[in-house]
């Protein structure tokens, strides 16, 4: 019989009497069994199991008496500052003609030296990026959506323009569902058009976006990243069960982007992520999509993920030191996002909140690049960004809140 | 640093006899309950006893987590805030999930206060089989008059069973309240020592046993300062209120304060910041008058960011359903287990009376995908069967994006459960989202599938067109 206590048990004597006791009383009882308690090693490793995490708190210790105290007592506080032993790598999305394509501005994320927003111990180098959603035909899209775009969804460039030009979109994320053999089974060759035809519409990078089709999109993807040779585009992506490898050589050869996407998986995730590397890609080639669920609908997995991940690169986990890409925009598969009820109130508002609050949970989980779909939740998102880095002046007062609220 | 507990250093704290009286087979077994967070020291009856007392006191102290846990209210109706033990969700349970309170101003007229007492009472949401509710009742002093305070706190303490938050910043306020407006033994929350009043307020808290809230708005050292005052006077139960700001750079202090007061408690021991964190989204409503539809919305989503950095306890001003909703689901999704897959059985499932002719639907075990579809065939009175697959607990989408929703489950899902004899046609309807598996599902199982709607609300009109 082996019985483990942890390492870091140190008054040593006393375990050694404790054991001594325990060893009588598991005599006592018969055999090597404490009625439910079998001090087994598995067993006894189970039953530690929870204690990991469970920390200790030095005794709390108040003065003995309690005498009248007429001014504060003084202290200091610093802040508990961390550093990290590792970095995200940056990522360029999108080329200007100085660097082989013909976008008018890049946008950069990643680089990373700590955890979002943690900004009083270190300031990271790119701010979060937010990017439209536009298919290449028209989609059954929430009614609060739809209102948006009904009139440019027959045209994904018309489409990508509105993003752009009305509603301030940083990069497009162009999903060519319509390749979908189910769907139109529109041609590689006839895809790669429409991605053309966006890239010139507007100016700002892309994200191009297959069918969902293991077998079809690599090809699609493929045909793409040769019509946007140089433009730095984000391929959507590779897959441990898809022809990832064809995906990452167009990505190498014509100076895209991956992105590699796993099912909730952080194994897997790292595992592809190493797939990529050993087909040549270098991790500023790289984006992790880890699955992003709606809010209620497994966004509580989204967010440990995101911030396993980004804890992992950050402590130097080199296989997962890549910028993270959420999809937002799922929060729209939610009905609560887009379902008429008489319960929940106005969908018109409680659409656009639930991808507000879905994209907030990943901000501060550790996203770099989200996607989007409702105009308001852009506007509301890229004003609270400017407040989180700290570029808007206030003079808040708070003092007084409990007097000064309306009814 | 804090170090690790270990099994044996609780055993050592227990009167070891094994008597069973706390229903466990002995002192080790209750030891581990402990530390699973099962059972209290108090559980064990022995321990209670004179002689054990300083074992009592120290096996309480070793057990603490980081964070102490506040009780606010009394019997019936309490509330319990803190009690964290880690930084990131992943590595433990959260427990307490945060507090909700909503305000009430006692400028109201009484009719309005005690529809809105039980407006917050009665409002609930039922999700994947839990009851999301509002907890408590913050009542504010905007009038500036003690009389009126303490009338409209026992208007609100009559009106409703919540616990509750006395707020004001003016000492005589709080013990008009105290004194009486009939809730000086329901211990509510007083809101808030300030570095102007604390001297004062802290002599409310210990005289009526009341936890109480330490306001330092964007101040930490203030904060600090404050705590270990009140500490040294004798209190014990403590909520933080380090300043909700809403708006620009202050708004990225208020997060940066949060984040480093829990990692000062948790990571570096910090006993002083060891209290619950509150926050008070209603701010955004402070001012001149607001659009009700533009500040409920920035609301949610400030409540939404300061429950992703801690925040134990939460007031807020909306009463709009809509900006509610997402912010009761996040509260849930952030406080479940993340050890535990969210998950139901899978199987075939009847639901009303079907029979041989009835349709048959495929969906995945995710929990609230399940109970969705399962409550919208129920409701509309179909009479079917449903086939609930092994996706590991996964959506619809997401899981034929990652390939646990695939044809050789099904088919493995037709034979563990025999709904080829259920039945005399071979229909199959799948989720509209899984509309891409149609060809392979009909390859693997030699039956034809049918491509239902994307939503199950939709089945009903989608079975009278395609189901004869
Ligand atoms: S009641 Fe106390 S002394 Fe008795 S078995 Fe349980 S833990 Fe041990």
């Amino acid at each position: 019989m082996a019985i483990f206590f942890g390492d870091d048990y140190e008054e040593k004597e006393e375990a050694k009497a404790l054991i001594k006791s325990l060893a009588k009383l598991i005599e006592k009882l018969g055999d090597l069994e404490i009625e439910n308690v079998e001090i087994r090693a598995e067993e006894l490793t189970f039953i530690l199991q929870p204690m990991v995490g469970v920390m200790a708190q030095a005794p709390q210790l108040l003065p003995k008496v309690e005498k009248a105290i007429e001014t504060l007592l003084k202290t200091e506080f610093s802040p508990p500052i961390e550093t990290y032993p590792g970095q995200i790598a940056e990522v360029q999305i999108g080329a200007t003609r100085s660097d082989g394509g013909s976008r008018k501005k890049v946008v950069r994320i990643g680089g990373e030296k700590t955890m979002p927003f943690y900004s009083f111990e270190a300031l990271n180098p790119n701010r979060l990026a937010f990017a439209m959603d536009v298919f290449d035909m028209p989609v059954v899209l929430a009614k609060s959506v739809k209102q948006h775009f009904e009139d440019v969804m027959h045209d994904p460039a018309d489409w990508a323009k509105r993003c752009v030009e009305d509603f301030g979109a940083e990069i497009i994320s162009l999903n060519l569902i319509s390749t979908d053999p189910l769907i139109k089974d529109t041609s590689a060759k006839d895809a790669a058009k429409t991605v053309e035809r966006v890239l010139q519409a507007v100016d700002v990078p892309l994200i191009i976006g297959g069918s969902g089709n293991k077998a079809k999109d690599p090809f699609v993807l493929e045909a793409a990243a040769e019509v946007a040779s140089g433009e730095r585009c984000i391929l959507n992506s590779a897959n441990i069960d898809n022809d990832y490898k064809r995906i990452a050589r167009a990505a190498k050869k014509y100076g895209h982007i991956v992105v590699a996407f796993t099912p909730m998986d952080i194994n897997n995730q790292k595992k592809l992520n190493r797939l990529l590397l050993d087909e040549g890609l270098s991790k500023e080639q790289i984006i992790i999509d880890p699955t992003t669920a709606a809010l209620g609908y497994g966004l509580d997995y989204t967010l440990s993920l995101m911030e396993r991940i980004k804890l992992a690169g950050l402590l130097g986990d080199s296989d997962l030191q890549m910028p993270i890409l959420a999809s937002t925009s799922n929060s729209w598969g939610a009905r609560e996002a887009w379902m008429k009820s008489e319960e929940w109130g106005p969908r018109e508002y409680r659409g656009p909140l639930w991808e507000t609050v879905t994209t907030i949970t990943a901000m501060m989980a550790g996203g770099d690049l989200f996607m989007l779909s409702h105009p308001a939740t852009v506007r509301v998102i890229k004003g609270l960004m400017e407040n989180l880095y700290g570029e808007v002046d206030t003079d808040q007062r708070i003092q007084d809140w409990i007097t000064d609220i309306g009814m | 640093m804090p170090e690790k507990v270990t099994l044996l250093s609780v055993y050592r704290f227990l009167p070891q006899t094994n008597c069973g009286e706390c229903g466990e087979p002995n002192c080790m077994a209750f030891a581990s309950k402990l530390l699973e967070r099962k059972f209290t020291p108090e559980n064990c009856p022995p321990l209670k006893k004179p002689k054990y007392k300083e074992q009592m006191a120290k096996l309480i102290e070793l057990i603490a987590p980081p964070i102490k846990e506040v009780t606010i209210g009394t019997g019936n109706s309490i509330v319990k805030i803190g009690g964290k033990e880690v930084m990131y969700r992943h590595e433990l349970t959260y427990h307490n999930p945060t507090a909700i309170a909503i305000d009430v101003s006692d400028t109201m007229d009484d009719g309005k206060i005690v529809e809105t007492c039980k407006a917050i009472e009665t409002i609930s949401l039922v999700r994947i089989g839990e009851t999301l509710k509002l907890n408590m009742v913050a009542v504010r002093c905007a009038s500036k008059d003690p009389d009126r305070f303490s009338y409209v706190t026992s208007l609100v303490a009559r009106s409703c069973n919540l616990p509750l938050i006395l707020c004001s910043f003016d000492p005589k306020n709080l013990k008009a309240a105290l004194e009486k407006g009939q809730v000086a033994n329901k211990r509510p929350l007083l809101y808030a020592a300030s570095e102007e009043n604390w001297r004062e307020v802290s002599e409310l808290a210990k005289q009526y046993d009341c936890p109480v809230v330490i306001f330092a708005p964007n101040n930490l050292t203030l904060l600090k300062s404050l705590i270990k005052t009140l500490q040294a006077i004798g209190i014990r139960d403590i909520v933080m209120d380090p300043g909700s700001y809403t708006e620009g750079k202050l708004l990225k202090d208020s997060i940066n304060n949060l984040v480093m007061i829990r990692r000062a408690a948790i990571q570096r021991g910090d006993k002083d910041l060891s209290y619950p964190i509150m926050a008070v989204p209603a701010i955004v409503w402070m001012g001149e008058k607001q659009d009700p539809i533009t500040a409920s919305y920035k609301e949610a989503y400030i409540a939404s960011l300061f429950m992703n950095r801690y925040a134990d306890l939460l007031i807020m001003h909306t009463l709009e359903i809509w900006a509610l909703l997402p912010v009761l689901t996040l509260r849930q999704n952030i406080y479940t287990d993340p050890r535990k897959p969210v998950s139901v059985e899978p199987g075939l499932r009847a639901i009303g009376k079907p029979d041989e002719k009835s349709p048959v639907f495929l969906t995945t075990n995710f929990a609230l995908t399940y109970f969705t579809v399962a409550n919208d065939l129920e409701s509309a009175g179909i009479n079917c069967y449903l086939l609930v697959l092994n996706t590991e607990g996964l959506a619809v989408e997401v899981s034929v994006a990652g390939g646990q929703f695939n044809s050789s489950n099904v088919k493995d899902l037709f034979l563990s459960s025999g709904v080829e004899k259920m039945v005399k046609h071979n229909k199959l309807i799948i989720p509209g989202m899984a509309a891409r598996l149609k060809g392979e599902i009909e390859d693997s199982t030699n039956w034809e599938v049918i491509v239902g709607p994307r939503d199950s609300s939709q089945i009903k009109g989608f079975l009278t067109k395609y189901w004869a």
